[in-house]
């Protein structure tokens, strides 16, 4: 088994290239395993995984929980709602008092950047980051990666665009990072007033108008768009933010005619994506929920038995 | 019979092209086919109506980026008709009317509304601004994209300043994107929040609480700020004080897209002018004192202010024949807005090229408008004026519908004698 120096995934952050290839390799395994009559194996039989989700997910969530136990794990789901988390100490009693009872993974999403970081330093088990507020969401980028690479052979010089509330994305920060570290050219289109400060030192390159930011693009990679931020505060309105950032059939034009359209749900049709866009021939929003399995199984797979393997990190 | 016009023999000043000399004027189709000396020895249209302007001077037709007009819903106060008709006795060609109607200008349609009444009904070019917030309360940005797309020229909170800091900044943020330009007035929430004239002596002896300077400084370094930070175009669109003027040097320094607009009332009137509560001198921001006046004209001169505006403000008996505290702000002033500035010729204060690029050429820049040059080629807006024709702004002369004026009576030297709009006659105040 090849080697992986790390203990927890917190995020695309600190993994190099021979990382990132070992795990989407291993996923792309793990899809075959998924598409077999017979999903279960017994790769993880006998460890505990638990998904203490403090903010609220159905997909996340449920695709954790499903690649736990096709791989045999025994999974246990936590929700803890965010009105009865006060803060730190809260969110670190509570870790302990779930690191008693001797879980072999954690999988951490809570509404704070950091947090998973911070569970890190305090249990002794890996801890997989599920999403941490603004800050990373390594396995969306992974399932991201597997599904532009299955679909176009490579990540190296590829285009990606990303395009829309880059600022609150979690998923927009990880991709940045991860399509960088593979190679990949990634443009950020968004009006300004969703974009990070320094966003051009970030890795991307900025653009302001769809046209111009989708030309000659291979992925088309569209960010949700929360509601409360629609209505004059970051951006005037539901119809002006389609009008100029909305994936419709006329901008989608601009990109590569075999470009992908890729969304990490949920959608607000209508808001950043056309529904026939979404529906349609260049649509791998689907696949990207199937690889979301693979790639969650191939993480858990890979800090689990390294763990048992190889130094530790 | 071809549809063309030529003046002769007059002085024109064009500051788009720094020119200014005796000349000839040829128009065809309403587009400037020449305008300067060597147009004298050029070749007339056939047919073209030809007029010798001996004595008088031509300028790009003035614009004014900020007028207050009643419609939609006070047009017994000013129509887009009636304040066109104005703007066109005082040699004003274009007009950005200001958002500040019933219903407010933050929607698509609103804006077509005014442009469709315009092209209908004006004599002179009328280029609507948006509300830069919803209802102009402050909290929520408007469609600049579409908006813009629609043929708003800029956007602004009209006479409201935004407080929200936050809310500033993303709108700035969001405009720049849209190449629009932000415009704005600026007045502390609570500092001489219940101020009704500039804070002083003489506030003090009329017993009127009074607007300190701060109320316009604080806010306004506040926006310059927030103008540096997210690299927007800014436009302070009524300051008041020198050390305003100052502000915006400094933030130029600094590297910020910043320009300033002062009404004419800020150049010519003072405090003093009040008198025994006049309400037609009372205005936001207040009449200032006599020192802060010339700092003001001085200002106007270096170019450290771009722009004058008359911030033409129709109001009626029903909200100026009150107690002064009670009575609104605002004064008309489209008719007056020329021949109040060349007080400023006049007196030496200001040279005449730099009075008539900060009443045409400059603004039509700053906001982006098919005007204030007479360059061939351009739409042949021009105003003619007689620089030294004495004359009395009489209550029973006044053109606009509203008669709140701070000039009634005046005595001024100069004023326009015709003014045309794509070569087209609108106005004229004596035989040619």
């Amino acid at each position: 088994m090849d080697f992986f120096p790390h203990r927890h995934l917190l995020g695309i952050k600190g993994l190099t290239e021979q990382d990132i290839t070992l795990l989407l390799d291993r996923a792309d395994e793990a899809v075959k395993i998924s598409r077999q009559r017979e999903k279960k194996t017994s790769t993880l039989r006998g460890l505990t995984q638990i998904n203490l989700f403090f903010e609220a997910s159905t997909r996340t969530q449920s695709s954790f929980e499903l690649a736990g136990k096709r791989l045999g794990a025994d999974v246990m789901n936590m929700s803890v709602s965010n009105s009865s988390v006060k803060k730190g100490e809260t969110l670190i009693d509570t870790a302990m008092t779930l690191n008693a009872m001797h879980p072999d993974v954690l999988v951490v999403r809570h509404s704070s950047a950091g947090a998973a970081a911070l569970l890190a330093q305090k249990v002794s088990c890996s801890v997989v980051n599920a999403g941490d507020g603004q800050h990373e969401h390594p396995t969306q980028a992974l399932l991201d990666a597997l599904t532009i690479r299955r679909a176009k052979g490579k990540l190296s010089r590829i285009i990606v665009a990303i395009c829309g509330d880059v600022l609150h994305s979690r998923v927009a920060r990880s991709n940045i990072l991860l399509l960088n570290q593979m190679g990949a050219r990634v443009r950020v289109v968004a009006p300004a007033t969703l974009l990070p400060s320094g966003i051009a030192d970030m890795g991307a390159e900025v653009y302001h108008s769809m046209e111009e930011g989708l030309k000659d693009a291979d992925v088309v990679m569209m960010l949700r768009l929360q509601r409360e931020r629609m209505a004059g505060s970051f951006v005037p309105s539901v119809r002006e933010y389609f009008r100029y950032y909305g994936l419709d059939a006329e901008k989608l034009k601009a990109a590569k005619e075999d470009a992908l359209v890729m969304h990490p749900g949920p959608m607000n049709r209508g808001v950043e994506i056309a529904s026939e866009i979404a529906d349609g021939p260049q649509s791998v929003i689907e696949q990207q929920v199937e690889m979301g399995v693979a790639v969650r199984m191939a993480v858990m797979e890979t800090l689990l038995l390294s763990q048992n393997q190889g130094p530790r990190a | 019979m071809t549809n063309s016009l030529v003046l002769k023999n007059l002085r024109i000043i064009d500051p788009s092209r720094n020119l200014d000399e005796i000349g000839t004027i040829i128009v065809e189709n309403g587009v400037i086919l020449a305008a300067g000396k060597t147009a004298q020895n050029q070749g007339m249209p056939e047919g073209a109506t030809v007029k010798d302007c001996n004595g008088l001077v031509a300028v790009p037709g003035l614009v004014d980026a900020r007028v207050f007009v009643g419609e939609p819903g006070g047009e017994y106060r000013e129509t887009i008709e009636s304040a066109s008709r104005a703007a066109a006795a005082g040699g004003v060609t274009s007009i950005i009317t200001m958002p500040d109607t019933d219903p407010v200008i933050d929607d698509i349609a609103l804006v077509q509304f005014v442009q469709k009444t315009a092209r209908d009904k004006a004599l002179i070019n009328v280029y609507p601004a948006a509300a830069l917030t919803k209802h102009l309360d402050g909290e929520e940005m408007t469609e600049f994209g579409l908006l813009r797309e629609a043929g708003a020229v800029c956007f602004t909170n009209g006479r409201r300043p935004v407080h929200d800091t936050l809310v500033l900044r993303r709108a700035m943020t969001y405009a720049r994107e849209f190449g629009a330009v932000i415009s704005l007035e600026t007045r502390d929430r609570y500092l001489g929040a219940d101020g009704v004239m500039n804070e002083g002596l003489l506030a003090s002896w009329l017993g009127l609480s009074g607007v300190p300077r701060e109320a316009e400084i604080i806010p306004l370094e506040r926006d310059l700020r927030i103008a540096g930070l997210t690299k927007a175009a800014y436009h302070a669109a009524k300051i008041s004080l020198p050390e305003s003027a100052e502000a915006i040097a400094t933030a130029r320094k600094r590297g910020a897209n910043v320009t300033c607009g002062i009404s004419i009332n800020h150049l010519t009137l003072n405090e003093n002018d009040i008198g025994e509560y006049r309400t037609f001198f009372k205005l936001s921001p207040p009449l200032r004192g006599e020192d802060d006046r010339v700092a003001m004209t001085q200002a106007l001169a270096d170019g450290t202010i771009d722009i004058i505006v008359s911030s033409h403000d129709p109001q009626d008996v029903d909200t100026k024949r009150l107690p002064f505290a009670d009575a609104a702000d605002g004064a008309i002033g489209l008719e007056t807005l020329l021949p109040a500035a060349l007080r400023l010729h006049h007196n030496g204060t200001v040279p005449l090229m730099r009075l008539i690029d900060a009443l045409s050429t400059r603004p039509a820049q700053i906001f982006g408008l098919d005007a204030g040059t007479l360059k061939p080629g351009a739409k042949a807006d021009i105003t003619v004026i007689d620089l030294d024709e004495p004359w009395l702004y009489a209550k029973e002369a006044i053109v606009s519908r509203s008669k709140n004026t701070p000039f009634e009576n005046a005595r001024f030297t100069g004023r326009a004698v015709a003014t045309y709009v794509a070569g087209k006659l609108v106005y004229s105040g004596q035989p040619l």
